[in-house]
């Protein structure tokens, strides 16, 4: 019962938010209604019992996506820039139109299939044990994940040098 | 009581007004913001059908975490260009940037 | 006897050319004149050893071989059939032509190294020249009609090159085009008739053994039935020989094809002297000369046809010259006169006994007598009117007259000359000439008569010229301003061996020419016909003294009172009968003016239309939707959102 309060909490708070994120003038404001969206579903990542996975959407996502944001909407801060002046009265009906449309779409699907109607338990640590990850992800095996560690540490690198690249003064 | 109806309905939703963000933001920075909230949604996804359906396997898991890697490092290039953007046009809106047409 | 070492005739020019051409740029202007003309002192060194040998050896059942020191395959058609050739031939009028083209050449570029002194293109000048020269002697040494045309063609861009050579003078440009035009013309109707010969003939050599076989029924297309081959034998080779004679006239300036020639005086003086008067005019003369076997034998009722244009020709060209102010001018038409001299002698040559009789054939042999000697006279006169331009600065006799005080040796060989062009004995061309006029009564005593009475215009206009510049009213106030010279010496020597060749070959060589030239290679002794040659002389010291008489005084009554009597008939002569301003009605009014523009009409409105309205087409279709492509990275997003979801409609439904 207490699972599914807090999950339908954290629901109304990502959906609220992420309304809030999308719709405010202030891009300042909208990035700070991502971050609560993004803290919104570490803890439905906690509540799954993936505290893992939950700590890495706090500390990547939060603590270094969000910053990064920051920092360029600073960098980039003017204050003719920073409230933008919003679409016109159509457009913006037509965005809503399709995106109501798609969400209907996509709930009707969701709805009418038949999935197993497992329920949500109490968060249990034994599920998936740190250990287990890390073994995992440094295997070379059937389940191993080395591959694609190392692909996306070679990705992480080459986006260091690309930004930075980009990025300078020439 | 939740099942994974409520997880995917919860993420489509997200997934929407990211996509409707997408659609009527004019800043390129408010628009990475959407993006980074339909990519949440799909990594909501992963770890629900992960857990819910599957919960002996870390399929889910694993792909969540490269998403999270995948969308840091896409933010990162992304944020690069924009302020290079920027320092060229000196604004972010993005009807701006539309020379590669035609 | 073997002759192998011509082929350095043709290649060591050809090498010359090469140099001059490509390095020409690094050398000075007299290193590349020595050069130039070192090499051709050695094709004419050869050219000579070559007559020498080739006359002094023996014949064989009284007539001079026909030797070929080359041939080879080089353009083979179908299997066995038709073959483009390349190779040397020496007959009696090669031979001829090699001494012509040699002397004349290298007095040239002798002169030239005088006359074009200092000026822009020296060595250009002379790597054309080598070329011509290479190409001139290429052509007289063609084994086949083909050969002869590859030939033909480079003579005519040589030509055109050279008319051109003050290029950036607009009349030399006008000139040179206008040359390489009508001659390209006439060209077409040549290569047509090779075209025609070689696919009845089946052979485009000039060994004519073989001809006949294919006209007695073994023609292609005509068939084994014999009535129509022989009836397509009496059509076609007339047809075809008649084609080529189409471009010996161009290239030879008959009427109506003449009027490049005139304006081809735009060139330097002496390329005046070698192509257009001495050398590559006369190839058309040299062309019907080579196909005279088949001439003679298979179209003597064409022959006449070419007898009259050459007669016409003449007449004109004689009248014309009479009126003519420009001193090349005046050259120019007597070079078409005299051209058409030797076509009418090649046209009166009698088909009786056909090929095998001297007699009938005099023409023949007094047609490449008179090439011979016209040759060297013309280039004399050609070179002399270069020396007096050179220091007056002028083509027109206004700016002349008593130039005999300041110029005594080119007043003597131009004296020499006109005795020689107008047939006073014992000079050169008295001999040739009296032979035309014997082959002409022998063809009709009206057609006797009337060649004499354009050799008497010939003298009359030759001595007109010759009175108004070396006699006549001097311009004097011109002349203290600007007092004319002698030339150098590098430019009177040509013109005194040349004429020492015209004073000398007449009487030195009696009749001799005949024994080397002639129809059917036998032999011929040349004897005056006294009554002929009696009757032309009177006639030409009359027309000489008729010219004496109205133009060698100071003050001229006669000349003016005849100019006022007649003034349209002087001005019609003077403009050269407005066959210039015909030509230009034809081609401009009713070719381009009519044709040309509504085939450019066509051409524009309906082919360019249809092609336009594809692009147009293409291009309203893309500006149509080119709005897809905004550029704008939401509304693609939009578009992608409404597919993506068609698509899943498509799906689930």
């Amino acid at each position: 019962m207490a699972t599914t309060i807090i999950f339908f909490v954290l629901a109304a708070i990502i959906l609220g938010c992420a309304l809030l994120a999308v719709t405010t003038k202030h891009i300042m404001r909208a990035a700070t209604y991502l971050l609560f969206v993004l803290f919104g579903t570490a803890g439905l990542y906690f509540l799954m019992g993936y505290t893992f996975l939950g700590s890495v959407q706090v500390m990547v996502y939060a603590g270094g996506v969000v910053v990064l944001y920051i920092f360029a909407l600073m960098l980039t801060g003017r204050s003719d820039n920073q409230k933008e002046k919003s679409m016109s009265v159509a457009k913006k009906m037509a965005a809503l139109i399709a995106s109501l449309c798609g969400a209907a779409i996509l709930l009707f699907v969701i709805i009418s299939q038949k999935f197993a109607a497992t329920v949500l338990t109490a968060p249990n640590e034994q599920l998936t044990s740190i250990q287990t990850l890390g073994q995992q992800i440094i295997a070379s095996d059937k389940y191993g994940y080395l591959l694609p560690f190392e692909v996306v540490s070679v990705l992480l690198l080459a986006c260091i040098v690309g930004g930075l690249i980009i990025a300078r003064k020439r | 009581m939740i099942t994974i109806n409520c997880f995917l309905i919860l993420s489509a939703l997200m997934l929407f007004i990211g996509v409707y963000g997408f659609l009527t933001r004019r800043n390129t920075l408010a628009i990475l913001i959407s993006i980074e909230l339909m990519l949440n949604a799909a990594d909501l996804n992963f770890a629900a059908f992960n857990r819910m359906l599957f919960p002996e396997g870390q399929e889910g898991y694993f792909f969540t975490l490269f998403s999270v890697a995948i969308s840091a490092a896409e933010t990162a290039i992304a944020i690069a260009v924009m302020i290079n953007v920027y320092r060229n046009l000196k604004n972010n809106f993005v009807e701006n940037l539309d020379k590669l047409k035609w | 006897m073997n002759f192998t070492y011509t082929i350095f005739i043709l290649l060591l020019p050809f090498f010359s050319f090469l140099i001059l051409g490509l390095a020409g740029k690094w050398l000075s202007h007299r290193t590349a004149g020595i050069f130039g003309t070192l090499v051709l002192g050695v094709v004419t060194v050869l050219s000579y050893f070559t007559a020498f040998e080739y006359f002094t050896a023996d014949r064989v059942d009284g007539v001079f071989q026909t030797l070929v020191p080359y041939n080879f395959v080089w353009l083979p058609f179908f299997d066995g059939g038709l073959h483009f050739d390349l190779g040397i031939m020496l007959d009696p009028i090669t031979v001829m032509m090699l001494i012509v083209i040699s002397t004349v050449s290298l007095m040239v570029h002798i002169y030239s190294f005088g006359y074009m002194h200092g000026e822009r293109g020296f060595q250009r000048y002379y790597a054309y020249l080598s070329l011509f020269t290479m190409s001139m002697l290429g052509l007289v040494m063609a084994t086949n009609i083909f050969q002869m045309y590859m030939f033909w063609e480079l003579v005519g861009v040589c030509s055109y090159l050279l008319i051109g050579f003050y290029y950036t003078q607009a009349p030399a440009v006008a000139a040179s085009k206008k040359a390489f035009i009508v001659t390209r013309f006439a060209d077409l109707g040549f290569l047509i008739g090779i075209l025609f010969y070689g696919y009845y003939t089946g052979s485009f050599s000039f060994d004519f053994t073989n001809t006949a076989v294919y006209l007695n029924g073994a023609m292609p297309g005509v068939g084994a039935d014999f009535s129509k081959a022989i009836a397509g034998a009496g059509f076609i080779l007339p047809t075809a020989l008649f084609l080529m004679f189409v471009g010996g006239a161009g290239k030879s300036a008959m009427f109506p094809l003449h009027i490049w020639l005139p304006d081809a005086m735009e060139g330097p003086t002496p390329v005046s002297a070698l192509i257009h008067a001495a050398t590559m005019v006369v190839a058309g003369v040299f062309q019907v000369a080579r196909m005279f076997p088949l001439w003679i034998q298979y179209a003597p009722e064409t022959l006449h046809i070419v007898a009259w244009i050459g007669a016409f020709t003449a007449f004109y060209a004689a009248a014309v010259a009479c009126a003519q102010s420009d001193i090349k001018r005046v050259l120019a038409f007597s070079t078409i006169s005299q051209i058409a001299f030797m076509m009418v002698a090649l046209g009166v040559c009698l088909p009786e006994g056909g090929y095998t009789d001297n007699h009938a054939s005099l023409g023949y042999m007094a047609s490449m007598y008179h090439l011979f000697t016209h040759a060297m006279f013309k280039a004399t006169l050609f070179l002399c009117a270069g020396c007096i331009i050179h220091a007056v600065h002028s083509n027109e006799m206004e700016f002349m007259g008593g130039m005999r005080k300041y110029m005594p040796i080119t007043h003597i060989t131009f004296l020499i000359a006109c005795l020689a062009i107008s047939g006073i004995p014992p000079f050169s061309g008295f001999f040739s000439k009296d032979e035309i006029l014997v082959a002409a009564f022998h063809y009709s005593s009206a057609m006797g008569w009337i060649m004499t009475g354009i050799a008497a215009m010939t003298a009359f206009y030759m001595f007109r010229l010759y009175y108004g510049i070396f006699w006549g009213t001097e311009n004097v106030e011109y002349h203290e301003h600007h007092t004319p010279h002698e030339s150098p010496a590098v430019m009177t020597i040509p013109l005194i061996l040349l004429t020492v060749i015209t004073v000398t070959v007449g009487w030195i060589l009696p009749g001799s020419f005949g024994s080397f030239v002639s129809a059917t290679g036998e032999a011929y002794h040349i004897h005056l016909d006294w009554s002929v040659a009696g009757t032309s002389i009177v006639i030409a010291v009359i027309a000489i003294a008729l010219a004496t008489y109205i133009y060698s005084g100071v003050r001229q009554p006669i000349a003016e009172k005849m100019k006022a009597t007649f003034p349209a008939l002087h001005k019609w002569a003077y403009h050269r009968f407005y066959l210039d301003e015909v030509y230009q009605f034809v081609t401009h009014r009713i070719v381009f003016g009519i044709f040309s523009r509504s085939f450019a009409w066509f051409d524009r409105h309906v082919v360019d239309g249809f092609f336009n309205f594809l692009a147009w087409g293409t291009n309203a279709a893309s500006y149509s939707i080119r709005t897809l492509q905004s550029g704008r990275v939401q509304q693609y997003a939009f578009v992608f959102l409404l597919g993506v979801l068609v698509l899943i409609l498509m799906l689930i439904i």
